[in-house]
């Protein structure tokens, strides 16, 4: 009784604002990626992209979103309801949840508490991730099974084996940054680079098998298969319409900025501002003023990486889905495994 | 058999090697131009700013002539009705009456022309057929409209506006009619 009553509240406070500035971020990031999105692939193709509501389309987000929420809400009859709802719940919350482990920034002093920029730095961060990432195949499998529709099913089954196949790949190529670090702590894992090497010139092999998995596990272009507009009539989500399918789109769109966060963190460094070593610049303008340029540089990264999944999105035509297979189990593993030894062959000779 | 161009391509049908199965260099060589689009001139036309302009030979909505005196020069003879394959002209003639010699241009005229713009097919037609030069295919589309009837244009609607009382009018609605003729 005693203990409960010690209970720390700046501390559940502290958390509090962190959490819903987050996802309040997520959110905002998520809407502008749409336009970002449109916008580009209207240049890649020669066009303007949507410049008409609010200067030069700014506000097109919005309308979009005002359009989703004014749709009649579907639910088909042959559909399991529960299940139904669910599966665009699942796909937001895990697309949501990944964000609790990334370190947006050093730390903070805020009324003589020192703030963590992170929600949660558990001695498992890189673990954590993984198993949130692959619970995100669940919103697909859940939203494509209720649906009791061939296509959605289909591309649900699709979508499974997908994930699954390119989680080992990804998996492998990270073990071999985990040997540098030696440490599954996310915090741990930026501090090693931080004022130091990115992780990104020791293991360019890894990253980029990292990579290409981030877009399968994405269902970005080229790995878009769950979706295929013209194969599978938009695929998982065919009997969605409302905000219910907005919720999906969402997430897709949460999980492109999400992973693209997990990248800059593991291989570029986190919020680490580059060229300059960030505690010598903490002595001399501030530690809050540091944080906060910190958290701007990890920013700048992720919209870089983002622009990446864009750009690749416009311009490389979807995998059959063989070549699909062939590229995670025959070409990916075999290269992250080659990659993962060598790393460990390096590590053990450097530490004699 | 001999070949009319060079331009044929044998296919390379060799079994891609190691590192052309990753597709990262055919991947790299894509990004690259899609990239070089992105600072390319856009080609669209940001329509309500900007307008294409029509072509010198464009068939657009029928205006009915007026002379230089600004009368009108239709005598409903009904040659256009008649050419018409899509049958979209009516009219009713009459007769001049004493005092209205500013009005019309010879003794007969349309006392009601109408043209259905949901049946006409714009083929000129009418504009090829008429004798008085009266009636022409101008440089504007009939614009949209939400009821049926709003695309039969009677004679108000059709007749070119008076080329003294209202020149400047006059001059937009001729446009590039004077010029097509040469």
């Amino acid at each position: 009784m005693i203990n409960l009553l010690q209970i720390d509240f700046g501390f559940i406070l502290e958390k509090v604002i962190l959490i819903s500035v987050i996802i309040g971020i997520s959110l905002f990031v998520a809407m502008y990626e749409t336009l970002v999105e449109r916008k580009v692939a209207g240049w890649m193709q020669d066009r303007y992209g949507p410049n008409r509501t609010g200067p030069l389309g700014i506000l097109q987000p919005l309308a979009d979103g005002g359009k989703l929420f004014f749709k009649e809400e579907i639910i088909p009859n042959a559909a399991n309801r529960v299940l139904f709802v669910l599966g665009p719940a699942v796909a937001m919350l895990t697309a949501m949840m990944t964000s609790a482990v990334i370190p947006w920034g050093s730390q903070m002093e805020i009324a003589g508490r020192t703030v963590q920029l992170q929600i949660a730095d558990i001695n498992i961060g890189v673990l954590y991730i993984f198993a949130v990432v692959a619970l995100g195949v669940y919103g697909i499998m859940i939203g494509g099974w209720s649906s009791n529709n061939k296509f959605s099913l289909l591309a649900a089954m699709r979508g499974a084996s997908q994930v699954i196949s390119y989680e080992l790949p990804m998996g492998l190529s990270l073990i071999a940054v985990l040997m540098l670090t030696g440490s599954l702590k996310m915090s741990a894992i930026v501090g090693a680079q931080l004022d130091s090497v990115y992780h990104f010139f020791y293991q360019p092999l890894g990253f980029l098998i990292f990579l290409v998995c981030a877009f399968a596990e994405c269902n970005r272009t080229p790995f878009d298969l769950p979706e295929a507009e013209s194969e599978l009539n938009f695929g998982y989500h065919q009997e969605y319409s409302s905000m219910k399918l907005g919720f999906f789109l969402f997430a897709e769109y949460i999980n492109m900025f999400i992973s693209s966060a997990v990248m800059a963190t593991i291989y570029f460094g986190g919020y680490d501002i580059p060229f300059v070593n960030d505690t010598n610049l903490a002595a001399s303008i501030g530690q809050n003023t540091t944080a906060l340029l910190q958290v701007l540089s990890l920013f700048v990264k992720i919209a870089l990486f983002i622009f990446f999944f864009i750009w690749v999105r416009w311009t490389i035509p979807r995998f059959r889905y063989d070549q699909l297979m062939n590229l995670g189990w025959k070409k990916l593993i075999p290269l992250a495994l080659v990659n993962m030894i060598i790393t460990a062959i390096v590590v053990l000779m450097l530490n004699k | 058999m001999e070949r009319l161009t060079d331009k044929a391509k044998q296919v390379d049908r060799r079994p891609m090697t190691f590192l052309e199965s990753l597709y990262l260099w055919n991947i790299a060589k894509g990004m690259g131009i899609t990239l070089k689009h992105i600072f390319k001139k856009k080609v669209t036309i940001q329509y309500p700013e900007e307008r294409r302009e029509f072509s010198p030979v464009f068939r657009g909505l029928h205006v009915l002539n007026r002379d230089e005196e600004g009368r009108e020069r239709c005598t409903a003879c009904g040659l256009c009705a008649l050419s018409c394959p899509a049958e979209a002209i009516t009219m009713e003639a009459a007769e001049r009456q004493p005092g209205e010699e500013h009005l019309y241009r010879e003794e007969k005229y349309a006392a009601r022309y109408e043209i259905n713009m949901l049946r006409c097919i714009f083929c000129g037609f009418c504009e090829e057929a008429c004798p008085k030069d009266a009636i022409y295919l101008s440089e504007t589309f009939a614009p949209a409209n939400y009821q049926r009837k709003g695309f039969i244009y009677n004679k108000q609607d059709l007749l070119i506006p008076h080329p003294k009382e209202n020149p400047e009018d006059y001059k937009r609605a001729k446009g590039e009619i004077e010029n097509r003729k040469k």
